[in-house]
């Protein structure tokens, strides 16, 4: 179930390298110690971390340390709010976080897990974000569950078919 | 994040292996069940059943011509999945944009600092 090669959307790759995986994949120009406090300091992510235009994030909550917790909370026009969460499980400052993530409406069939990857060559940094999901029992288990495995898989074939339809 | 749940059918239909080679096969035009039957390596009850998983997700039609079921993609649930993952993408862009600006501005401040401690020590 693996994907073609990398879709690239404006410096942006999505590739989906396993069947229970997403992984993104960005250059930024600056070192990665910028990059990596740009990720962790919620002064900073509530700067960027938005989604659609106007959303806010009024709630960003980090205590960055191994089963440390973070709370993310984003506020829409209509005054939608939509939360996630989760626990630090790794952080190799500036280089790696590990951490596990549940949105409050649950719709990737359980928690998953997020990896943050940060590589420096010449002053720019490849940030890889990376979301595995639920095993595969987890995924029996629960209905719900299909959905995240559809999104995923999802991924993987609408290249494919995108190509086709152009 | 920001997904949108009216594509939840779409996924699921084609998150099965064998529904997404039978989309890839229609995708050269229509095809009667028979011919995708010997094209699958699958016996026709499982595609039959396929099939209609497709046909309920609006993702393929049939028509019945002398006898044979024909079926053809309907492009427009895979139109409508475009449109969403372009929307994510647009939106991780977005995100990534702003990134961009922060890390401009931290690199700068960075740069002042050091002009700064460097005038203090050639005073």
């Amino acid at each position: 179930m693996n994907s073609g090669g990398p879709t690239n959307t404006g410096g942006l790759f999505v590739t989906t390298p396993s069947d229970r995986e997403i992984v993104m994949t960005r250059v930024f120009r600056a070192p990665r110690r910028l990059v990596f406090d740009a990720w962790t300091k919620p002064e900073l992510i509530k700067r960027w971390l938005l989604g659609p235009p106007g959303w806010a994030m009024p709630v960003c909550e980090i205590d960055l340390r191994v089963g440390g917790a973070y709370r993310f909370e984003w506020l829409g026009q209509d005054g939608t709010v939509m939360g996630m969460g989760g626990i630090y499980r790794e952080i190799v400052i500036p280089e790696r976080i590990v951490n596990t993530q549940l949105f409050d409406e649950d719709w990737t069939g359980g928690e998953t897990l997020g990896t943050l990857l940060f590589v420096e060559q010449d002053g720019k940094t490849t940030l890889t974000n990376k979301v595995l999901y639920s095993s595969r029992e987890a995924r029996d288990g629960a209905l719900r569950t299909n959905m995240a495995d559809g999104v995923e898989a999802g991924y993987a074939r609408l290249d494919e078919i995108l190509k086709s339809m152009a | 994040m920001f997904r949108d749940a009216m594509m939840e059918t779409t996924f699921r239909a084609l998150a099965e292996p064998n529904r997404f080679q039978i989309v890839e096969l229609l995708r050269g035009g229509p095809q009667p069940v028979g011919e995708m039957v010997d094209q699958l390596g699958l016996r026709q009850p499982q595609v039959s059943k396929h099939l209609r998983v497709l046909s309920e997700a609006g993702l393929v039609d049939v028509r019945i011509d002398a006898q044979r079921r024909i079926y053809a993609l309907r492009p427009a649930p895979l139109q409508e999945l475009e449109v969403w993952l372009e929307r994510y993408r647009r939106i991780w862009e977005g995100n990534f944009q702003r990134l961009d600006a922060v890390l401009e501005e931290l690199k700068a401040g960075e740069a002042n600092a050091k002009k700064k401690r460097r005038s203090r020590s050639n005073r």
